[in-house]
């Protein structure tokens, strides 16, 4: 039993890598958070552009914070073991505040598989997308 | 058609990836290179934690890691700095890196075709033979992407495919 139940807002304490790349939290779509990062030199690849690690960053904390969202509104509070992480670049992260979301796609009681989208203008032209599937082992 | 361009040299190259933006930022430091592979070293770092109450690093750490040493892989193999977009990445964790340790990523171009580059790589955090993480991903090469119709140039070049994040 968690103490963290029925407090939505527990779940969403980002890790200490999210807050040093400058994530932070948007808002909800249903329970899910959605995070966002502004442009800044910390995530700047190419001049002008993202960096594909930055990227991939924003969508691996978002889609740890959807499955923490869920799994709090269940009551559980595993350890959460990255097994793979599979980014698609779609198109150049520009100067621009970025957002992400993720999905569960399936949630097991050993493993879960989401699916995270990153947006910038327009919700409906990603600029990439991950696949995650992450452990989760229950605390001793 | 001859050029006297200099072949491009990651050790030279990385004085100054390692400087700027998001790699100089997570202090990436160049250690080693072979004709098509790179090696580079992600630092220990105290912000860098994926969770609260354990000092083990953060995976996307590790994918900016790869990422950039699947960049310089291509350079080097091409030996020429074209502009490349990374199409995708895919990283399997095998373990946590240890508690405070840099991670080391290796990674090898080991296909190019006129428009793609394929990489593999391993990252660890001391014995290669004990790899943290393996890496898969294919680059677009920009100016020569067929989706595009012409060559772009400059620092828009990427604006429609790709990441061009180096």
């Amino acid at each position: 039993m968690s103490d963290t139940q029925d407090d939505p807002a527990a779940a969403l304490v980002l890790p200490p890598y999210a807050r040093a790349l400058g994530v932070s939290l948007h808002g909800l779509e249903g329970e899910l958070p959605v995070l966002t990062v502004g442009f800044s030199s910390v995530i700047e690849g190419r001049p002008g552009a993202f960096h594909g690690g930055a990227t991939a960053g924003l969508l691996e904390n978002a889609g740890y914070a959807a499955l923490r969202a869920v799994l709090v509104r269940e009551g559980r509070n595993p350890q959460l073991k990255p097994v793979n992480i599979t980014v698609q670049f779609l198109a150049a992260g520009k100067q621009k505040q970025t957002y992400a979301v993720g999905r569960i796609t399936r949630l097991g009681r050993r493993n879960a598989n989401i699916a995270v989208e990153a947006w910038q203008d327009d919700r409906e032209r990603p600029i990439a997308t991950a696949i995650l599937n992450i452990l989760m082992a229950e605390r001793d | 058609m001859s050029s006297p361009k200099a072949r491009f040299d990651p050790a030279e190259a990385s004085k100054f990836f390692t400087k700027h933006g998001h790699s100089g930022w997570l202090g990436l430091r160049y250690r080693d290179h072979g004709e098509n592979w790179v090696e580079l070293e992600l630092p220990w770092r105290e912000d860098l934690l994926g969770e609260e109450d354990r000092a083990v690093l953060a995976s996307g750490p590790i994918v900016s890691l790869m990422d950039m040493a699947s960049g310089m892989s291509i350079w080097t193999t091409e030996g020429d700095f074209t502009p490349i977009a990374t199409l995708d990445l895919r990283v399997d964790y095998q373990r946590p890196a240890k508690e405070r340790a840099a991670v080391i990523g290796r990674v090898e171009c080991y296909r190019t075709t006129k428009s793609a580059a394929f990489v593999r790589g391993i990252a660890h955090d001391g014995d290669p033979e004990d790899p943290v993480a393996h890496v898969a991903g294919v680059f677009m090469t920009i100016g020569r992407d067929p989706r595009q119709g012409k060559v772009p140039m400059g620092k828009d070049a990427a604006s429609s495919a790709g990441t061009g994040d180096e």
